[in-house]
């Protein structure tokens, strides 16, 4: 059903619709709007559970990040679906608790509404946090990231995401921005609700469980560092998600066989992925593919090397001076292709900017 | 003749790995005999704190977590909030409590959270190697306070006493296991029967950063910090 909502009321409905039962979190532009929608949500659910005993969901407004973070945590090692929402200097904070749950392979969402930086800096739009989502903590990047690309993917994304973190037990996050989530436009929600099974940490059995994240021996933390990454290594090609965008194609998300030569192979993610699909749809120029990696981390590094055999220039386009750009490098070792940049850290960047360079 | 210890202590992770002669195993113990009496050991959650509160991580047969830097305190405020019917348990070190960690007991206080926070102090960052804590009183010599600390100090259950009026604030010493006892005892009931936020302070010493390597030591040194801290219900 279309409906006329806000990124931040999106978020909140899209949580609930994938069975989140809490939420815990601490003001900070572009994230807050998120916990009033929440509880006019609760304030729903209450009034249809009026007359069924049934579990009522939860908010609690924190004193700081680390503490929405770690109470996060306290209620999914309690048995519930929870998540939280910060942005900029917050998701700083966050960290603490996010590299915890890598440790213990918590399934916890976070929401990010990136801010421009450095420290304080501006409070709508940047994406200048990929790096610190993808790669806080102790930067091993035991995580998965969706940047989604308008409402509507941030509908489906933030739904998605509870499904892939209780499915892999991986801290998920749903890279946003103020422009999205401060704004209103049509969406269409639809009546599915995710089915999630919750992680028994603890029984009130006589099985205890003792969880511990400190170590005596390098040998110990070798060993936890190991399955964690064997385990995330083991599931990234089913994580992975990208959209390919030419005139011809419209719109693919996987790569195919029609692209037989390739001009300038755009790449961008979140809605400066958007600016670059309008600037190659009113562009003339032939031959002009766009690579939107939807999942920031694990990056769709297969396929982007695949479209790069066909490529004869690349155009990384970035709210950012390198981030993205690192990411791309990476997964491009071993190229030689020429890439152009367009680096604007914490700015918007129009499709006629990106016209420019075609 | 077996030793007198709490029904609820693990055995396989015995001996522990405090050090000879800390208080902390004092305190431990009581606690454990305070689950007991209340029967409490299948609904227990017991988070622990960084610093040697940790080497406590397994010390019992009751769930248990370890995180670090006082969010201890939220993560059992969240696991409260998720599980209304477990008695969830912050087990932490004076640094945790007063000093990196102060926003979450202030603030949980403040929500009157029906949660029990049990506090070491100890006066030291014991752990790291004996550096000042907001605990250390006045002209104690630590590792960062080689002329003397100055003279403030922190009074957390005095603190948490203008915030909430009404929880259940204690502070017992190790030199009186059975108060310990009766007041961890007095903070977990009060949990059990929803009456909000619950903490005790409980005063301990160091063998290693203190060199409370004798009796006689240990007591004069607890003879010292007694003066400078109101034992009792606050």
């Amino acid at each position: 059903m279309k409906q006329f909502l806000m990124g931040s009321q999106i978020i909140a409905k899209a949580a609930v619709q994938a069975g989140a039962e809490a939420f815990f979190a601490y003001p900070i532009t572009p994230a807050s709007e998120i916990m009033p929608f929440w509880i006019q949500e609760i304030d729903k659910k209450n009034f249809d559970n009026k007359f069924h005993n049934k579990f009522q969901l939860l908010f609690l407004q924190a004193e700081d990040e680390m503490s929405a973070g770690f109470m996060t945590i306290g209620a999914i090692l309690g048995g519930k679906i929870a998540f939280s929402a910060t942005a900029g200097p917050g998701n700083v904070l966050v960290q603490d608790a996010l590299s915890m749950a890598e440790s213990m392979r918590i399934p916890i969402v976070m929401i990010i509404g990136q801010r421009g930086g450095p420290s304080t800096g501006t409070v709508v739009y940047s994406q200048q946090e990929v790096t610190l989502t993808a790669f806080g903590g102790n930067s091993e990047g035991y995580r998965i990231v969706y940047s989604p690309a308008g409402l509507q993917e941030l509908y489906e994304y933030t739904k998605k995401s509870f499904t892939t973190a209780w499915k892999y037990r991986f801290p998920t996050f749903v890279l946003t921005d103020g422009y999205t989530t401060k704004l209103r436009g049509e969406v269409n929600i639809d009546d599915k609700k995710n089915k999630i099974k919750a992680t028994p940490f603890f029984t009130q059995t006589n099985k205890y469980a003792n969880y511990r994240n400190c170590y005596e021996y390098e040998e110990e933390i070798y060993k936890l560092n190991m399955s964690l990454k064997k385990d995330f290594e083991k599931y990234s090609p089913e994580i992975e998600e990208y959209e390919i965008y030419d005139k011809s194609l419209k719109s693919k998300k996987t790569v195919g066989n029609q692209l037989s030569k390739i001009d300038t192979l755009i790449i961008a993610h979140g809605i400066v992925g958007l600016s670059a699909q309008s600037a190659i749809k009113n562009s003339e120029k032939k031959n002009v593919v766009l690579f939107r990696p939807i999942t920031i981390w694990p990056f769709p590094a297969n396929a982007l090397r695949k479209l790069a055999k066909k490529t004869k220039k690349i155009l990384v386009v970035e709210s950012a001076s390198n981030q993205i750009l690192r990411l791309i490098k990476e997964a491009l070792y071993g190229f030689n292709i020429p890439i152009k940049h367009i680096g604007k850290p914490g700015i918007g960047i129009y499709p006629s900017e990106i016209k420019k360079y075609l | 003749m077996e030793p007198n210890f709490p029904k609820c202590i693990k055995k396989s992770s015995k001996p522990n790995t405090f050090c000879p002669g800390c208080g902390h195993q004092i305190i431990l113990k009581e606690l454990g005999f305070a689950i007991d009496e209340l029967n409490i050991q299948k609904k227990t959650m017991l988070g622990l704190d960084i610093g040697c509160s940790l080497l406590a991580w397994d010390f019992f047969n009751v769930n248990s977590l370890q995180t670090h830097h006082g969010r201890t305190i939220p993560v059992a405020v969240g696991y409260k909030k998720a599980k209304p019917d477990s008695v969830s348990i912050a087990y932490l070190g004076d640094g945790g409590a007063y000093a990196i960690g102060a926003q979450h007991l202030v603030s949980s206080a403040m929500r009157n959270d029906n949660v029990t926070v049990i506090i070491v102090n100890n006066t030291t960052y014991a752990m790291t190697g004996g550096q000042e804590a907001p605990t250390t009183i006045p002209k104690e010599i630590t590792a960062t306070t080689p002329h003397g600390a100055d003279k403030y100090f922190l009074k957390g259950p005095e603190l948490v006493r203008n915030i909430n009026t009404s929880a259940y604030i204690a502070r017992a010493a190790t030199t009186h296991p059975q108060q310990v006892k009766s007041y961890i005892k007095n903070a977990l009931d009060w949990q059990v029967n929803n009456k909000g936020f619950a903490m005790v302070e409980i005063l301990s010493f160091c063998p290693t950063n203190w060199r409370t390597d004798t009796a006689k030591k240990t007591w004069d040194y607890m003879d010292i910090i007694k003066k400078n801290y109101k034992v009792g219900e606050i």
